[in-house]
């Protein structure tokens, strides 16, 4: 038994009433209390089948292992680097994770990475009290030479990334930059030539800010078209 | 003596407006009008908790900061500056919204709220309550409910609900009631009360300041809808 | 989030991350009169860009000062406050918030463009005091010029209360506006490298140089200046400044 009180993409907020019924399933910003399935956060409603899911408006970021974000060196200690990576503690990599070179203990560690200096890390771990370790061993795992970082609201990054990879893809297409988007809704954006990096910050906050709706490829993709002429 | 209002009856609020993302550079923000009382909230964090030792390891904490422009009261300008005053209606504010928020995904660090009040007409601890609460939720922060606050009282011998700044100087007497309120459970979190009165006038404004809680609730929820729909 | 590195080099190139010329305003820039009109004596919001500030009067009487026995006086106030910014925290005013505060000070008073002589109630004894307080709400780069546009537009905005038996009666404003002769507009130039440009965002500043504010009159004489940044400025770079701030001041003068 059970009753559905929304549908499909309606804009929820805390407090709607989504469900009522044991029968419904909450699922991201939704939560149940008795018998209802209510929403705990801003957000669009997606409905498959029993579960009723809340997806999100706004949020901090979470870290989560094995997530790829874009991090900000702000200290280098004997044999760690401590890096931003947009949580409020800053994440810790160890000498033994900076690169898949051999590190010495007592090398320089700043002169792989330095304060300020913005790389794309791997999290390896997070413990319970959200202490974060990062990793840069791996593929695509590096210092970033140049560009400029975009910060967008991190639950907006699958919107950004798009079905596989098709809204960026199509960005990347028609700016010519190299982005690389974080999960922790850390962009970066490197492009020939300063315009193309305006087009492609420009298209992603056009993402950002119309995350909710449906048909947002179409919209960006004439963005997109209608702005590369006036290049 | 029977009190009487010329603008309003004596259950009804003065107008209200709300609108969430007005301050780019906070994670939430709203500006919550109700009469002629102006509130902004501000929402960062979560960001480091200093100091060390009031980190809970267990979950992240709110901390609430009232504070009025020195341009925004009716007589004299104000000293700028935390007063007394002004650091417990942080403290009830912290209280208010406490309940309903859920930061077990951030342990050690805090979650600001700036309440800033422009114009000031009475009813301003709730006006900020709404404010807060509504920069909250823009915020992304999982929340049970929304948190509606509302001034009821006694003015003279009548109840009412909403008083501004005449209604709380009434020279006949009056007794001020700031209450919040959990809409979804009826459960309150922010109770105070200046003055003297009957149980049963407690009675009688409580029930009025239910109603009101109703109306804001709506005011809020339209707020936050509206930053999703009003742009198509 | 964007690296010094970044603007330099963009700046180098004749470009800025959010492709506006060097001399260009973000827009739209707006006030709005009367936002605390219930409270204060005279109140303005300033937007440029993504910049919100406010800015309100107050007035009190006050006792004449001793070398100035016919003047009234006025007190500029600035407060970063937390709402407006991650960068800001709460507590006594910081030097950033008094830089402020007095820089936008000396753009009024010393334009002449409020008679003091006209503030003042009963000579050698008492005057008005004209507080104005400025606080931004959101802070996105260029609080100099915002802030200063706000205060003079909160002037413009101010009544005089009404007096009786010597107290002012706060809830009684009269329709009589301040002796305000006319509007002096600031404007301010950054340097970033050899380049020169206004109303920058957040980042920009960060990647400044050096800073010159400069307070116009109506007529285009200079009233105030000053220079902020800890690198120097060249004698004819700052006469370059002064050119591009004196056709900007002109152009913000027309919000008013």
């Amino acid at each position: 038994m059970g009753k559905l009180l929304v549908e499909e993409k309606a804009i929820v907020v805390p407090g709607d009433f989504l469900a009522e019924g044991m029968d419904y399933l909450p699922a991201g910003g939704a939560f149940r209390e008795n018998d209802k399935v209510i929403s705990s956060q801003v957000g669009v409603v997606e409905i498959n089948g029993r579960l009723v899911k809340v997806i999100p408006l706004a949020g901090a970021y979470v870290p989560n292992r094995d997530d790829i974000v874009i991090g900000r060196v702000t200290d280098v200690s004997y044999s760690n680097w401590f890096v931003d990576i947009g949580y409020a503690l800053d994440a810790v990599m160890s000498l033994k994770d900076g690169t898949t070179e051999f590190i010495e203990r007592g090398a320089e560690l700043s002169e792989y990475y330095g304060i300020g200096d913005f790389v794309v890390a791997r999290v390896a771990n997070v413990t319970k009290s959200k202490m974060i370790d990062i990793s840069m061993k791996g593929p695509g795992l590096r210092k970033l030479i140049g560009g400029k970082i975009i910060q967008i609201c991190a639950v907006k990054v699958p919107r950004v990334i798009g079905k596989q990879g098709s809204m960026v893809g199509m960005i990347k297409d028609a700016t010519g930059c190299q982005i690389i988007v974080g999960q922790n809704g850390r962009i970066w954006v490197s492009g020939k030539n300063p315009e193309d990096e305006l087009l492609a910050t420009r298209a992603i906050a056009l993402i950002e800010e119309k995350a909710h709706i449906s048909g947002l490829t179409e919209v960006v993709k004439q963005f997109l078209d209608s702005n590369k002429g006036a290049q | 003596m029977a009190y009487t209002r010329t603008d309003r009856a004596l259950n009804e609020l003065r107008p209200m407006e709300a609108k969430v993302g007005v301050i780019k550079n906070a994670r939430g923000s709203a500006m919550f009008k109700i009469g002629k009382t102006i509130a902004y909230a501000a929402v960062y964090g979560p960001r480091e908790m200093h100091p060390k030792f009031m980190q809970n390891v267990e979950r992240g904490t709110l901390r609430c900061n009232y504070n009025m422009m020195a341009f925004s009261g009716s007589g004299n300008r104000v000293r700028p500056g935390p007063s007394r005053r002004s650091r417990e209606i942080g403290l009830v504010t912290q209280n208010a919204l406490a309940p309903v928020i859920d930061l077990t995904e951030y342990p050690k660090t805090v979650v600001d709220v700036f309440i800033e009040l422009l114009q000031t007409d009475a009813g301003t601890r709730c006006a900020g309550i709404c404010a807060a609460s509504l920069a909250l939720a823009d915020a992304g922060f999982k929340m049970k409910d929304l948190v509606c606050a509302v001034s009821c009282g006694v003015v003279g011998d009548t109840p009412v609900v909403d008083l501004d700044y005449s209604e709380e100087s009434y020279e006949g007497g009056a007794v001020d009631i700031p209450i919040a309120v959990i809409p979804r459970t009826g459960e309150i979190t922010l109770l105070q009360l200046d003055g003297v009165l009957s149980k049963e006038q407690l009675q009688k404004a409580v029930t009025l300041a239910k109603h009101g809680i109703d109306k804001i609730y709506e005011v809020q929820k339209a707020a936050l809808r509206a930053k999703f729909t009003g742009g198509k | 989030m964007i690296p010094k590195s970044y603007i330099q080099a963009l700046a180098k190139k004749n470009t800025r991350h959010d492709g506006r010329r060097f001399d260009e305003f973000r827009q739209p820039v707006t006030v709005e009169y009367g936002v605390s009109a219930k409270s204060a004596e005279g109140s303005a919001k300033v937007t440029m860009g993504d910049t919100v500030v406010v800015a309100g009067v107050k007035m009190e009487f006050g006792q004449t000062y001793p070398d100035t026995p016919d003047e009234g006086s006025i007190m500029v106030s600035a407060e970063l406050l937390p709402l407006s910014s991650p960068e800001y925290e709460g507590g006594p005013p910081t030097i950033e918030a008094i830089e402020l505060s007095r820089v936008v000070d000396r753009g009024i008073r010393e334009s002449k463009a409020l008679d003091f002589k006209k503030l003042c109630v009963r000579s050698g004894e008492k005057m008005w005091i004209v507080m104005i307080d400025i606080y931004p709400l959101n802070a996105a780069g260029n609080l100099f010029d915002a802030a200063a546009l706000a205060a003079i537009a909160a002037l413009k905005n101010a009544r005089f209360p009404k007096v009786e038996d010597d107290k002012v009666i706060y809830k009684e404003p009269t329709d009589v506006p301040l002796p305000l002769s006319f509007m002096p507009v600031s404007c301010t130039v950054f340097k970033i490298g050899d380049k020169f440009l206004v109303d920058p965002t957040r980042d920009e500043e960060l990647a400044a140089d050096a800073r010159l504010t400069v307070a116009f009159t109506e007529d285009g004489d200079i009233c105030a200046m000053q220079k902020g940044g800890d690198k120097p400025l060249l004698q004819n770079e700052i006469f370059a400044m002064v050119d591009l701030a004196s056709l900007r001041a002109a152009e913000l003068r027309k919000s008013l």
